[in-house]
C-alpha cells in the first residue's frame, strides 16, 4: 500500500500516461527526421534505458532543451530533464574541440575581450567563417556576437562607490554576454534601478552558468561552475541581497538546471535569483514609481523566449512594456526561435535551426516592430540575424524610455 | 498580481469562462497546468442542445466554425454515436448508413488511425468499404523518427493537402464517400472545407488517437482570442495552495510565481477531474489538491470501481460537492468566492461524453453569477 502511494520516479517518468501531447509542441521533431522526440527520447527511452543503457540513443544530442515538452505536458512529467540527464549520464563521447570552444563562454570571452576590435573584425570576414566552418564545424551563414573591448565588470567596478549610496541594494548575475560582448544591457538596468532607488553590486567572482556547458557533454566542468556560484550568490543572499539577472537561460539554469540536472543544492539561493524585469515589476507594485518620457514612441513585438515560459516569467516583461506610454505593445504567438545558445551555431544543426524559427520570423516581419523586445541573448542573435529587425532586452527599453 | 477573477484550469470551461469574463470588461488570469483535454477532443460538443446565441457569438468571435443538427457521427472504431453540436468538419448523419460505397484512405505508415476497424464497422451497416494507403514523399521526415502523430501530418497537410486531393482522385472507382483521417486544417481552417469542394464524392473526416487536431486547433482559437481580450495565460504554470480567511479565498501561489501571489475577488477552479489531476487519488482518498475541497465518493474503496474493466466505471463520476450556484465546498462551508466548473464537477458519464456539454454549461453559470453579483 506505502508503495503505491509514495512511490515516485526520477524527474516524475511514470507519471507519462502516453498521451503525446509533448510530441506536439517539440520543435525539433517538427524539421528533423534523426531526432526521435520528446516521448520518445524522454519516458519511453528512460524504462528501456534502465533495464539496460546499450538503449542510449546518441540521436538525443538533437534535443535544444528548450523545455516546450515540460510545459505543455498535462502531467508535470520533466521531459527535456529526462533527456538531458540521460546524456550526461550514458553519453560517453568525449566532447569535440568546437564544442569545447563553444561551451567555455566566459573562457573565450576573456581571451578575445583585448583584441576585441581585431576578433570582430575577423570573425566577420567570409574567410575566417569559411574557415572555421571547414576546420571546426561552425555554420559559415552564422553572424557571431561581438566582443566589447571593455567588460561591464571593470564599468561597474568603478563606480562601486556611487552605487553603494543608494539606500537599497541589489547584487546582479550579469552573466558573460552582458560582461564580454554587450555592456550596455547591464548599464541599462543600473539606470533602471537607479531610477528606483536601488543600487548594484556585482557578485564576489561570478562565474558562467554553465549552461552552454551542459548542452555540449562537459556535464562534469558545469557542476564545477555551479558550485562555484552557489557559493558565491550564497554570499549575497547571507547580506541579505536579492541576486537580479537579465538573461533568462542563465536563470532557469541557476534555478532548476543545477539541482535537477547537475545535483548541486541551490535551495539557500534559489528564491533570491530573480529576473531582473520580476524585481521591478514587484517594486513598482509595492508603490515605486518610474517617470518615462513624454515623447517615447515604440512598436514593440514580444518574443517570449524558451526559457522564461518554462519558467512561466514572461508575464513580467509583458506587463512592464505595457506600462511604458507610447509602447505599442504586440505579443507574438508563442514559439521556439531555433537558436538554442549553441546549438545553432553547428553545421549539422543550421538548416533545422532555421526551420524551427520560421514561424516566428514570419510573424515578426508581417507585424514590422521597430524592435522586437526579448529577454535572451541566444533569440537576439538568431532573430537580428534572421530577419534584420533589431532586438532589444525589455530592460534597455526601460531604460530608453525613462525620463 | 491582482485581478477580478483568478481562473485555475485552460481547458475548455477554463477558456469559456476566461474569454465570456474578459468581454465583460473584467481582468482575469488563467493558470494552466500544461495542455488540456481539447487534446483529446473528439469535435463533438455533446451538450445535446442548440447553442444559445452567446455560445454562437463567442465562438464565432473565437474562429471556431460550427454546426448543430441531431443525429448521429462516425467514431474511430468504425461505431456510431450520437451527437448534435459540432465542429464544423464533422459529419453529422440521420443514421448509421452512411453510404453505398465507401474508399477509406490511410497514410502508409501511420499507425493511429484504423482504417480496418472503420470498413468493420461500416460493413455492419450494409456498406461496401475499399481501404487505400497513400504513401507521400513529404512524409518521409515524419516517418522516419517513427513517431508518425496526427499533428506532425497536419503540419505537411497544411502544405501539401492538393496533392492527396490529386491522389484521392486517381483512387476514386465508384464510391460516393471517402473517410479520411481528421489531420486537416491545424493552421489553416479552410482546409477541410476545400477538400471537399475538390472531390467528386462526399468527403467524411474521422476521428485519430490523440492528440487531436481539430481539438488543438480549437485551443489554439480560444487561447488567442482570450489573449487579444487582454486575458493573463499561465502556462505550464500550476495553482499549489490556497490562501483563505473565514470561507474567503484572497490569493493563490503557483509553482512558478512562488512567493509572488495571485491575488483576485473570485476564483473559479476548472482543473478537471482525475484524468486531467483536478482530483488526485491514494488508496484511501479521493481528494481536491489546492483547496482540500470535499469530494463526493464512497468511503469504501471497493465501491470505487467495477471489476468489469470495460464497464461503465464509478470513479469516473466522482467530483467535488457544490451548491446550486457551483460555490465550492470544503469541510462542509461554502466558499464565497469560489467556484467549481467542468469536468471536476463529476456525475459526467464518458459514455455519453458529456464532457464538452458541462464545461460550457457550467462555466457560463458561474461567469453570470459572478457578473450578477455587482
Amino acid at each position: 500500500m506505502k508503495l503505491q502511494e509514495y512511490t515516485t520516479s526520477a524527474h516524475n517518468f511514470e507519471e507519462c500516461m502516453k498521451c503525446t501531447v509533448c510530441t506536439a509542441y517539440c520543435p525539433v521533431l517538427q524539421v528533423n527526421p534523426l531526432y526521435p522526440g520528446p516521448k520518445q527520447a524522454g519516458p519511453d527511452g528512460e524504462r528501456l534505458r534502465l533495464k539496460d543503457p546499450y538503449f542510449f540513443n546518441y540521436a538525443l544530442k538533437y534535443c535544444l532543451n528548450c523545455k516546450r515538452c515540460e510545459v505543455a505536458c498535462p502531467s508535470g512529467v520533466k521531459v527535456a530533464d529526462l533527456i538531458q540527464s540521460a546524456r550526461i549520464k550514458y553519453d560517453t563521447h568525449p566532447p569535440k574541440l568546437r564544442d569545447q570552444m563553444l561551451a567555455s563562454t566566459d573562457f573565450m570571452g576573456k581571451l578575445a575581450r583585448p583584441f576585441a576590435p581585431i576578433v570582430n573584425a575577423v570573425t566577420d570576414l567570409g574567410v575566417t567563417k569559411k574557415t572555421l566552418d571547414m576546420v571546426l564545424d561552425i555554420d559559415h551563414r552564422r553572424t557571431f556576437p561581438k566582443y566589447s573591448g571593455r567588460s561591464f565588470e571593470g564599468w561597474l567596478k568603478r563606480r562601486s562607490k556611487e552605487q553603494a549610496a543608494f539606500p537599497e541594494q541589489v547584487a546582479y548575475f550579469h552573466g558573460c554576454y552582458v560582461n564580454y560582448n554587450y555592456p550596455q544591457l547591464g548599464k541599462d538596468l543600473v539606470k533602471v534601478l537607479n531610477a528606483l532607488g536601488v543600487g548594484v553590486q556585482l557578485l564576489d567572482d561570478e562565474k558562467c552558468c554553465g549552461i552552454a556547458m551542459i548542452a555540449n557533454g562537459m556535464a562534469r566542468e558545469a557542476a564545477k561552475h555551479a558550485q562555484h556560484n552557489v557559493d558565491v550568490l550564497g554570499k549575497a543572499v547571507s547580506r541579505g541581497l536579492k541576486v537580479v539577472t537579465t538573461s533568462s537561460t542563465c536563470t532557469l539554469t541557476m534555478r532548476d538546471e543545477y539541482p535537477e540536472l547537475l545535483k548541486v543544492d541551490n535551495s539557500a539561493v534559489r528564491d533570491s535569483l530573480l529576473m531582473a524585469t520580476r524585481f521591478i515589476y514587484e517594486k513598482l507594485e509595492q508603490g515605486a514609481t518610474l517617470k518615462f518620457r513624454a515623447d517615447y514612441h515604440k512598436k514593440v513585438a514580444y518574443h517570449t523566449p524558451c526559457h522564461l515560459e518554462k519558467l512561466g516569467w514572461g508575464v513580467f516583461s509583458e506587463r512592464l512594456l505595457r506600462m511604458i506610454p507610447g509602447v505599442e505593445f504586440t505579443m507574438l504567438a508563442s514559439n521556439c526561435c531555433g537558436m538554442s545558445g549553441t546549438y545553432g551555431f553547428k553545421k549539422e544543426n543550421y538548416e533545422a535551426s532555421q526551420a524551427i524559427g520560421a514561424p516566428l520570423f514570419e510573424q515578426i516581419k508581417a507585424v514590422n516592430p521597430d524592435v522586437v523586445a526579448c529577454d535572451c541573448e541566444t533569440c537576439k542573435w538568431q532573430i537580428e540575424m534572421s530577419t534584420g529587425y533589431p532586438v532589444m532586452n525589455p530592460i534597455s527599453i526601460l531604460a530608453e524610455a525613462l525620463e | 498580481m491582482r485581478f477580478d477573477t483568478v481562473i485555475m484550469g485552460g481547458g475548455l470551461a477554463g477558456m469559456i469562462a476566461g474569454i465570456a469574463l474578459q468581454q465583460a470588461g473584467k481582468n482575469t488570469a488563467i493558470v494552466s497546468m500544461g495542455q488540456n483535454a481539447l487534446h483529446f477532443f473528439s469535435g463533438t460538443f455533446e451538450s445535446l442542445k442548440e447553442p444559445d446565441e452567446r455560445l454562437a457569438a463567442l465562438f464565432s468571435a473565437a474562429g471556431i466554425r460550427v454546426h448543430y443538427r441531431e443525429g448521429v457521427r462516425l467514431m474511430p472504431l468504425g461505431t456510431f454515436k450520437k451527437a448534435a453540436l459540432s465542429l464544423e468538419d464533422i459529419d453529422i448523419f440521420p443514421n448509421a448508413k452512411i453510404a453505398r460505397r465507401v474508399l477509406i484512405v490511410n497514410f502508409l505508415g501511420y499507425h493511429d488511425f484504423f482504417s480496418s476497424f472503420l470498413a468493420e464497422g461500416l460493413e455492419k451497416h450494409g456498406i461496401e468499404c475499399r481501404i487505400r494507403f497513400l504513401s507521400l514523399p513529404d512524409l518521409d521526415n515524419t516517418k522516419a523518427h517513427g513517431e508518425m502523430r496526427s499533428v506532425q501530418i497536419a503540419r505537411s497537410m497544411d502544405r501539401i493537402w492538393e496533392k492527396v486531393v490529386q491522389e484521392i482522385r486517381l483512387m476514386l472507382r465508384d464510391e460516393d464517400t471517402v473517410v479520411l483521417p481528421q489531420v486537416f486544417g491545424l493552421s489553416d481552417t479552410t482546409v477541410p472545407g476545400r477538400i471537399r469542394q475538390s472531390l467528386p464524392a462526399r468527403v467524411v473526416f474521422a476521428g485519430t488517437m490523440p492528440p487531436s487536431v481539430p481539438g488543438i486547433r480549437t485551443q489554439i482559437q480560444l487561447r488567442r482570442r482570450y489573449q487579444l481580450l487582454g486575458g493573463t495565460f499561465l502556462m505550464g504554470d500550476e495553482a499549489i495552495r490556497a490562501h483563505e480567511h473565514e470561507g474567503v479565498v484572497h490569493s493563490i501561489a503557483t509553482n512558478n510565481l512562488d512567493a509572488h501571489y495571485l491575488e483576485a475577488d473570485s476564483f473559479i477552479l476548472a482543473t478537471g477531474g482525475l484524468f486531467s489531476k483536478g482530483l488526485r487519488s491514494n488508496p484511501f482518498q479521493i481528494s481536491e489538491p489546492i483547496l482540500g475541497l470535499d469530494v463526493d465518493h464512497p468511503e469504501n474503496r471497493n465501491n470505487w470501481y467495477n471489476p468489469a474493466f470495460a464497464e461503465e466505471q464509478p470513479y469516473m463520476g466522482y467530483g467535488v460537492k457544490t451548491d446550486a450556484q457551483l460555490h465550492a465546498v470544503k469541510e462542509g462551508v461554502t466558499l464565497k468566492n469560489v467556484y467549481a466548473i467542468g469536468s471536476i464537477l463529476g456525475n459526467t458519464r464518458p459514455e455519453l461524453g458529456s464532457g464538452a456539454g458541462l464545461a460550457i454549461n457550467s462555466a457560463f453559470a458561474v461567469v453570470d453569477t459572478l457578473l450578477a453579483e455587482k
